[in-house]
């Protein structure tokens, strides 16, 4: 019984059982946030790395990501009691006119895994949808996905909106269209080419 | 099987490459390889250039109708980018693609009613997004295809993208997409397919594997049509495999021709 089984766990995609291993730690008087970050964030950033490698595939990633929400459930309500702060706040979405949502959710989840306290604001955002969004929940990173060439220059469009509303917030951009020239040429804060190096650009960006 | 070879496509580095080098010789070699792997269209799509996609569009028409007789697939969700490819088009084209997304809708279909000898791939996709089920493709290819026969095309013109989701995100993709090819084709006699099936093996391994287990069973649900790399032996095999055993192949005479062609390999 250890911080180890409940990393293990994620490891292991033990969705079911995920949620008791946590609790007998916490019955046990393991601190919080540690349980947070040696169990839960640690074992999403070695399924990162694994992916990243080509040891891991997507249905793999996802039943991790399922795994440590489903840990990550029981431990926020204690975090805030705790003291315990998340990475950050970082609203993500797909961008006006584009529908696609595969790339933006394993994004968010991985961001999730990552510590991050993720708004995902759906397809077809509006970029005054961002906007708002980002006052409303005071983030510090939009993340804009985009999987058309039709729908790129919405992303220009909403980094705009977001300066023009004088916002200090930094935008991080994918898609498979998009590339970090392309994030260069509008002024956005960085590109990522997967969901796991994405969590890494945004804790550069949190920095 | 009517086959779009999909190799000139800019977001292939090969093809951007060139396109952006202006390497005219490369293209021609493209579409002619595709042209002599006995592609049915050849898909034209210059879509990373924002801003110019048009006039790349239309060098690369050129191009290719300046090597091979074969009928080009306009490829791009701007109708104003199919508009300008299709002045120039010799053979008549596909246009790829028309989808229940208003804008799409509202500017491509004018084109289309205009013009009632052009093929058109209609994408199941709609301003509620992306379809997963069975159910939700059949209910937007139903909008689809009457939309367009109510405006004079006929069903015979119709390729059907019911879209291809990936396997990997959701284990249900695969088999809800070949029950939507199935209640398609029963509920539309005479209407084609189109689709790129790739995207099922997205994020898992071995994907040509499973690529081509997937053909096959999308085949005998009555998938007649695939945007694709001809220039793929195994996959060319599976396909003439699968249309014989779906019943599509008299004596199997395509199947044998593909084998003495060299393309099917035990």
């Amino acid at each position: 019984m250890a911080i180890k089984d409940v990393y293990q766990a994620v490891l292991d995609f033990e969705e079911d059982s995920i949620a008791g291993l946590i609790e007998k730690e916490l019955a046990a008087g393991t601190n919080v946030d540690q349980l947070l970050q040696e169990g839960l964030i640690s074992a999403m950033d070695a399924v990162g790395k694994s992916f990243s490698e080509g040891e891991l595939f997507v249905p793999e990633m996802l039943m991790a990501a399922q795994t440590m929400k489903a840990g990550l459930e029981v431990l926020k309500p204690k975090l805030g009691a705790g003291g315990a702060s998340s990475a950050g706040v970082i609203v993500i979405g797909t961008v006006k006119g584009d529908l696609h949502d595969i790339g933006k959710n394993l994004v968010g989840m991985m961001l999730e895994g990552g510590g991050f306290e993720v708004f995902d604001l759906g397809v077809d955002v509006e970029p005054k949808t961002f906007v708002d969004a980002v006052k409303q929940h005071n983030a510090k990173i939009v993340g804009l996905s985009a999987l058309l060439t039709t729908t790129m220059p919405a992303m220009e469009e909403t980094v705009g909106a977001l300066k023009e509303a004088g916002l200090n917030v930094k935008v991080m951009i994918g898609g498979a269209p998009v590339t970090q020239a392309y994030a260069d040429k509008i002024g956005a804060s960085g590109y990522s080419e997967d969901a796991p190096s994405a969590v890494e650009l945004a804790r550069n960006l949190a920095k | 099987m009517i086959i779009v070879g999909e190799l000139i496509n800019a977001s292939r580095k090969a093809i951007g490459a060139a396109i952006e080098a202006g390497d005219a010789e490369y293209i021609k070699q493209v579409a002619k390889e595709q042209d002599e792997a006995g592609t049915t269209y050849i898909d034209a799509n210059a879509g990373i250039f924002v801003g110019e996609e048009a006039k790349y569009m239309k060098w690369l028409v050129e191009l290719i109708q300046s090597v091979s007789d074969k009928p080009i697939a306009l490829d791009s969700p701007d109708p104003k980018v199919i508009e300008e490819g299709l002045a120039l088009c010799k053979a008549t084209p596909m246009l790829n693609s028309i989808s229940l997304e208003k804008d799409r809708w509202d500017k491509l279909l004018p084109v289309v009613a205009g013009n009632t000898d052009l093929k058109v791939v209609a994408l199941c996709m709609s301003d509620d997004g992306m379809p997963t089920s069975c159910d939700d493709r059949l209910k937007i290819a139903d909008k689809l295809v009457s939309g367009l026969t109510g405006k004079g095309v006929s069903i015979d013109n119709i390729y059907v993208d019911p879209l291809v989701q990936p396997l990997g995100t959701d284990h249900t993709f695969g088999v809800e997409f070949v029950n939507a090819v199935k209640a398609i084709a029963d509920k539309f006699p005479g209407v084609h397919f189109m689709c790129g099936l790739s995207n099922i093996s997205y994020g898992l391994p071995a994907r040509k594997f499973i690529n081509r287990i997937f053909m096959a069973q999308c085949i005998s649900a009555g998938l007649d049509g695939a945007i694709m790399n001809p220039l793929d032996k195994g996959m060319m095999a599976t396909i003439a495999a699968a249309e014989a055993l779906a019943g599509k192949d008299k004596s199997s005479i395509r199947y044998l021709k593909a084998y003495r062609k060299g393309i099917v390999e035990a």
